[in-house]
């Protein structure tokens, strides 16, 4: 079943197409990965999916219900969290605190019920607080609740960006270009976390990857895009040899030399 | 030794409160006996900032803080001569906190840069203006004017309201610019506030212009009319603590979270959920809102309003206090306002006052160039300058609210029921609550 549609996307920023009529099935509980060179349209895409860019045409689906035309906040709503390729903590905040703040929508409290302290605003703030702690043991931050998100080691903030989003309980969870900058004993730790997580959350992954050989360990299915186009897509194994893809990263006539 | 001595004196409770008593008694004894002594006034409103850093409970804090500021600093001042004008300072202190308290939230949490801020106070001050003199009637078809004094308290709520309702106005617009741009355009709100109220004269006279609206209903709390400082003192103290209070429970809340979000990075804080429009609304409406309520209280105590109250220099005036303070702390901005405020009010008019006299009589001569009225502006620039550079975090640098890790982490794991006894399992907890607690279903 498919969980995420995407049809015919396109995104012009003036004269200058970042993607062209993309098409994607996103299988329901899947680890799907999105690759390409630098500048194929990839981030572009997750910002379209998340509403930070409006599409120029085409149509993004969850569920069979067209998320176009939604604001960001609402397509977190809708169930789709997502982690930045350049690391947006809220680094004045606490380690917690950058967790609960990813619980905002789910919970219902409102400020006036913080005024007059109901007990059930009271009581849901403990309860957020207790759940926020328990994904920070999850992702092995749980040492770091009262530190500052920005005094935290690079791939703890990499972990708190996870966690952070993990929080939302979303449907699908975009996570842009996750090991970036990690060294090779970090990436072991995110690939297993990312595997964990499909299973035991019960969330659909979506990732943009540069690192080959995480993505090829764990991804069902991958996407192709260069130029802002889908050059290809399949599984992991015709991806590797596939001569259109490895054209894109090296350059013409690397297959024909290679022979 | 001595310091060993000392430390462990300081770190113990009963010690801490003994030698606070005593400060305390001590201080207010100097002013009940030494009435015309400033810096007995001043030593005991210190014992606050004391009281801040010793190890009570925050209730016993509260509590001792309410009843020095509610008793024991208008008895001990009450003796002499200068009482109205300790009080005075006492009023204006509470409604510069009370309004630096408003700002922070949207300079501080929410880290919007508003250089407008007194509109929102001008918008109070004439909102009770208006109604409570005769310049309603002349542009109201109905009702009689002014209205009677004891309306005065419905007003503090309407003088909220109405601010609030201003800064939402304000936020429209504003929400579309960010940075400089947006502390461009709250500047020009508040001119537009202050030049607008200057103006709306003709062709309905609504605030009788440059001429300002004077004779207005002091407020009546039960058959007494009040009038002096020493009995603002306590309205403004009740509103400051109602005030206080607020920012306290948002500063830990949802809300307050989504604005310091917000504050920190956009688009992550709209990614996680948090509606940015309606984020920053509540936090120029709610901010507004405290410098509405100080407004009403100002022109009831002025019994004057008109525009040059409100202009640019207070809008500034009151970021200094926020900034000085140290910005998003909550007892910091309240430091910062006492100090600016006392600075102002108190210290630097009695250098001055001092240097007058000084050249008066002819100890030293102070050419004209550098007369000690002009310095007193000179000698708060420097002070600025000065904090800018050593303490740029402010007088109580921010700090986040710690949470008890310990009690967190027991609750986390009996809130797991694991299979497996004894080992938390916060994966299974994860899993176990239901998704229905969160999201739209589609």
């Amino acid at each position: 079943m498919n969980i995420l549609e995407v049809r015919n996307l396109t995104k012009q920023f003036g004269g200058l197409t970042a993607t062209s009529n993309i098409n994607m099935d996103v299988k329901k509980n899947s680890i799907t990965a999105v690759i390409g060179p630098n500048g194929a349209g990839k981030t572009t895409f997750f910002n379209m999916i998340t509403a930070v860019y409006k599409p120029t045409s085409g149509d993004i689906l969850l569920n069979g219900k067209s998320l176009v035309g939604l604001k960001p906040h609402q397509v977190s709503k809708f169930g789709i969290t997502r982690t930045f390729q350049n690391i947006r903590l809220f680094h004045d905040l606490t380690v917690l605190d950058n967790v609960l703040v990813g619980m905002h929508q789910r919970l219902k409290s409102h400020w006036a019920g913080t005024l007059l302290r109901l007990p059930k605003t009271r009581h849901e703030e403990k309860e957020a607080k207790v759940a926020a702690y328990k994904i920070l043991q999850y992702v092995g931050l749980a040492d770091y609740v009262n530190e500052n998100a920005a005094n935290l080691a690079y791939g703890a903030q990499r972990r708190l960006e996870i966690a952070r989003a993990i929080a939302a309980k979303p449907r699908v969870l975009l996570l842009d270009e996750p090991a970036a900058g990690m060294n090779p004993k970090e990436t072991k730790k995110l690939t297993d976390l990312i595997h964990d997580m499909r299973t035991r959350l019960d969330v659909t992954i979506i990732l943009i990857e540069h690192d080959m050989k995480l993505v090829m360990e764990i991804s069902d299915f991958i996407y192709v895009l260069d130029h802002g186009e889908l050059i290809a897509s399949g599984i992991p194994e015709q991806i590797r040899n596939n001569k259109r893809v490895i054209e894109a990263y090296l350059g013409k006539g690397a297959v024909s030399n290679a022979q | 030794m001595i310091f060993g001595w000392m430390n462990q004196f300081a770190q113990s409770k009963r010690s801490q409160i003994i030698f606070f008593a005593a400060y305390v008694v001590l201080t207010s004894l100097g002013l009940y006996f030494i009435q015309d002594s400033v810096i007995a006034f001043l030593l005991l409103l210190f014992s606050i900032l004391i009281l801040y850093y010793l190890k009570l409970s925050n209730k016993a804090k509260w509590i001792m803080g309410f009843l020095i500021l509610a008793i024991l600093v208008p008895l001990s001042a009450s003796h002499g001569s200068a009482y109205q004008s300790y009080m005075e300072v006492g009023t204006l202190v509470g409604i510069y906190a009370a309004m630096s308290l408003g700002l922070n939230i949207v300079v501080g949490f929410a880290g919007l840069l508003d250089l407008g801020f007194i509109a929102f106070f001008a918008v109070g001050a004439y909102t009770y203006g208006i109604f409570a003199s005769a310049q309603a009637s002349k542009f109201m078809p109905f009702g009689h004017y002014p209205l009677p004094g004891d309306t005065f308290w419905l007003f503090i709520i309407a003088g909220a309201l109405i601010a609030s309702i201003f800064g939402i106005l304000l936020g429209i617009p504003v929400l579309r610019v960010r940075g400089d741009y947006l502390a461009i355009v709250t500047l020009g709100f508040g001119e537009i506030i202050r030049i607008v109220l200057n103006n709306m004269d003709h062709p309905i006279n609504i605030t009788n212009g440059s001429m300002g609206i004077s004779s207005i209903t002091p407020p009546d709390f039960f058959g007494i009319s009040i009038g002096n400082s020493s009995q603002f003192y306590y309205i403004v103290l009740a509103i400051f603590m109602v005030v206080m209070y607020i920012v306290t429970k948002l500063e830990d809340s949802k809300l307050g979270r989504a604005w310091k979000a917000v504050r920190d990075n956009e688009i992550a804080a709209q990614a996680m959920g948090i509606p940015l429009v309606r984020t920053k609304l509540a936090a120029f409406a709610i901010g507004a809102s405290f410098s509405g309520m100080m407004g009403t209280v100002f022109a009831a105590k002025q019994m004057f309003v008109d525009a040059t109250s409100f202009t640019y220099l207070e809008s500034t005036m009151i970021l200094v206090m926020v900034i000085l303070g140290g910005m998003g702390s909550v007892p910091g901005v309240i430091l910062g306002a006492a100090v600016v405020t006392i600075l102002n009010t108190q210290v630097l008019t009695e250098i001055s006052n001092w240097l007058n006299q000084l050249s008066t009589t002819g100890a030293i001569a102070i050419p004209d160039a550098l007369s000690p009225a002009k310095m007193q502006r000179l000698i708060f620039g420097i002070l600025l300058i000065v904090f800018a550079l050593y303490r740029s975090q402010g007088l109580i640098p921010h700090k986040n609210k710690k949470v008890n890790a310990e009690e967190l982490k027991k609750a986390a794991s009996e809130g797991s029921s694991s299979p497996e006894a004894g080992s938390p399992s916060p994966e299974t907890a994860l899993v176990n609550e239901s998704r229905t607690t969160g999201g739209v279903d589609l």
